[in-house]
């Protein structure tokens, strides 16, 4: 089983402070991490390459500095490690960065044939979570988003199970091998990388790729020039107003808090019969 | 097979990654050990980087090591409740290459000098911690992490574990610590324009300020306080002994809010916006505190060897200096193959031979005496404040009668042998 994970650098969002004037993100303000569902993506990509055997292989695009993450993604137990890095990728929006990596993943599928591929179900910077569906489609594979678990993989018939995530609950889905998964963080608890794991990181080297090495590839669908998202305006979301602190005893709080919502007219229907 | 390295060195801090730098340079196979998410990132100092030892590992640094400032004032304050007496030392030519000292952030510059000793071959893992030294026979094989199958094994293990070396404490060579043998610092890294910065400092582009504090900074208790500028933040901190501490109740971060509203600090600060707040402890035993260096298959760098000197808060070239030192021998015993301490302990003979521990012996009792003798700071700062205010005030005593009045209130207060006695036994702590 071959399993590839698309992985991302991404600045810390948790402490990145926003330029109050250009409503920017200082990404100097914030230390470059791997995208935390990534991290997840490559843990499950792990576990199961831990039952079925196989290789795990990680795919980033972006600066040279980006091989960081693929380190990274080598300590929690991947075998290796691709990075595509190129002037030519710079300013690329989603549409461009899914082309960019199905045709790097194209590259690998010819030297090893994909089974799989993980991709986190977005990254924290931009939050689009397009990147994983668009490589699905690129290649033609089934794309499933919001994977919390996956069930079951019956190599033989080349299948598997996987539950998914839905707003009103849960379902469960068959899809064919290969097929692409973007995971949850629910999927997983990221383990305490092994010593040896982090000795193979710090010594590990991706293979770097630029544009010319990924064969046939349309130069006007990469980068900037492949990229038609226009970011019209950022803002800072609106802090919300107003609220009331309920403060007193446990008992006194939810006599309250029941108070205030009896009043509310508009929240029970049976005060809105008529 | 849990790999085998020629040294295994614990911690990325100065020391740690001097003598990781300059084994990796000389072709051994180094894997050095970083608890933190990445070197720097729990590390704390002042902010002062000395030039020397640092351009022994790696000539002009400057151009591309990420500095602050170049400090081309050095300011000396003793201060009282509502005074200050100054002195201290601008000159424009440590404002130009080679330079003399630097200020630094450590969290990046420690990044940087790690990286130098992985581009040198070095292998760097971070978020580890080392939980013991793994040991056969009397003799120092390896170390355990806290990560599964966490056993990693080397000829020689380099403790540069800092202050509180937790491993050397395992392995005997130190005992924990007297409350007088350390110190406790805590320090803010406050956000301000580089306009502000020059315009109080008085400075022009590229130049760096630091201000060490005796006296009311810390409430007359042993210990300093210090003041210095990066490139648009500026890092204020205060620390004394734990046993001063412990002695006037003091609480550490109380003593650096008393300092940060001190009205003679309080015009630096303003505006400004709190960006850090850290905290260390700093080793200030001196000569008479440094354990065990060489062992069996392991050897004791830095901070970890308590190689600071309190007086001119020199540590950190200190602990690049001593970590060279351990490579070289290092360096030396895989030539010959011999780890053992008699092998290692040429790295000894060659600390004290060196700077470090001469100039620690030249202090050796400086802190004990101004320990044990608390008036220094407590006493003598507030009279000289009060005799420099009489002194440059202007009404009408002839200077003559001035200087009189002045002596006479300085012995009137405490009588002449007993002044004549502190100015003698500080002479001598010092000389």
């Amino acid at each position: 089983m071959h399993i590839v994970v698309c992985v991302k650098q991404v600045p810390d969002t948790k402490i990145i402070k926003i330029n109050p004037k250009t409503n920017t993100l200082d990404r100097r303000s914030a230390p470059a991490i791997l995208n935390p569902y990534d991290a997840h993506a490559v843990q499950e990509a792990v576990r199961i390459k831990n039952l079925t055997g196989g290789t795990v292989s990680v795919l980033s695009m972006g600066p040279p500095q980006a091989v960081a993450v693929i380190k990274k993604s080598i300590e929690i137990g991947a075998d290796r490690g691709f990075l595509i890095s190129d002037r030519a990728f710079a300013g690329a929006d989603t549409l461009a960065t899914s082309y960019a990596l199905s045709k790097a993943l194209e590259k690998i599928s010819m030297d090893l044939e994909v089974d799989m591929v993980i991709c986190g179900k977005h990254a924290i910077d931009g939050d689009t979570g397009q990147v994983g569906p668009g490589i699905a489609r690129r290649l033609d594979i089934p794309p499933i988003t919001n994977v919390i678990e996956v069930t079951r993989i019956n190599l033989p018939e080349g299948n598997l199970i996987v539950k998914r995530k839905q707003i009103s609950g849960y379902e469960l889905i068959q899809s064919e091998l290969p097929c692409l998964l973007t995971v949850e963080k629910d999927i997983n608890d990221i383990e305490y990388a092994p010593m040896p794991n982090m000795i193979k990181a710090a010594r590990y080297e991706p293979v770097v790729w630029s544009v010319s090495d990924l064969g046939e590839v349309d130069r006007k669908q990469l980068g900037l020039k492949g990229s038609p998202t226009i970011v019209g305006k950022m803002f800072t979301p609106p802090k919300l107003e107003g609220g009331k602190m309920i403060e007193g005893a446990l008992e006194e709080q939810l006599n309250e808090l029941m108070d205030i919502l009896m009043e509310r007219k508009d929240l029970f229907s049976f005060n809105n019969s008529k | 097979m849990p790999e085998k390295f020629d040294v295994i060195i614990v911690g990325a801090g100065p020391a740690g990654t001097s003598c990781a730098f300059v084994c990796a340079k000389n072709g051994l196979n180094v894997l050095l050990i970083e608890r933190g998410e990445y070197p720097g990132s729990k590390n704390v100092m002042g902010g002062v980087l000395y030039r020397k030892q640092m351009e022994e590992l790696i000539p002009e640094f400057w151009k591309e090591a990420p500095l602050e400032r170049p400090v081309i004032e050095q300011r000396f304050w003793m201060m009282d409740k509502e005074s200050v007496v100054q002195f201290g030392y601008k000159g424009l030519e440590w404002g130009q290459e080679p330079y003399n000292n630097f200020t630094v952030l450590r969290a990046q510059f420690d990044q940087w000098f790690a990286q130098k000793a992985v581009e040198a071959g070095a292998l760097l893992v971070n978020e580890t911690v080392v939980t013991e030294c793994l040991v056969e026979d009397g003799k120092v094989v390896g170390v355990r992490t806290d990560r599964p199958d966490g056993d990693v094994f080397a000829d020689v293990v380099v403790l540069a574990d800092g202050v509180n070396s937790l491993l050397g404490k395992q392995l005997g060579f130190h005992k924990e610590f007297r409350p007088d043998e350390v110190a406790l610092t805590v320090m803010e890294v406050i956000n301000l324009s580089k306009d502000k910065i020059n315009e109080r400092f008085n400075l022009s582009e590229n130049q760096g300020c630091t201000i060490e504090i005796f006296g009311d900074s810390t409430k007359g208790n042993l210990g300093t306080a210090f003041l210095y500028t990066n490139k648009d933040s500026l890092n204020i901190g205060v620390g004394t002994t734990l046993s001063s501490m412990i002695k006037a109740k003091l609480k550490p971060y109380e003593l650096l809010d008393y300092l940060k509203t001190h009205p003679m600090v309080k015009p630096f600060l303003e505006g400004g916006e709190s960006a850090e707040y850290l905290a260390h402890l700093i080793p200030e035993g001196g000569y008479r505190s440094v354990p065990k260096v060489a062992g069996n298959g392991v050897v004791v760098v830095g901070d970890a060897a308590q190689l600071v000197n309190a007086i001119h808060r020199e540590g950190s070239n200190m602990a690049m200096a001593s970590g060279k030192m351990a490579a070289e021998t290092i360096i030396l015993a895989k030539h010959e193959g011999d780890f053992s301490e008699s092998s290692l302990n040429r790295y000894r003979e060659e600390l004290y031979g060196s700077f470090i521990m001469k100039d620690l012996e030249k202090y050796k009792d400086a802190t004990h005496v101004f320990e044990k003798y608390p008036q220094y700071l407590r006493d003598y700062v507030p009279m000289v404040n009060r005799a420099a205010s009489k002194f440059f005030t202007v009404d009408g005593t002839p200077k003559k009668d001035k200087q009189k009045e002045i002596m006479r209130s300085v012995t009137g207060e405490k009588g002449t042998i007993r002044v004549l006695k502190d100015i003698y036994r500080a002479w001598k702590a010092v000389k």
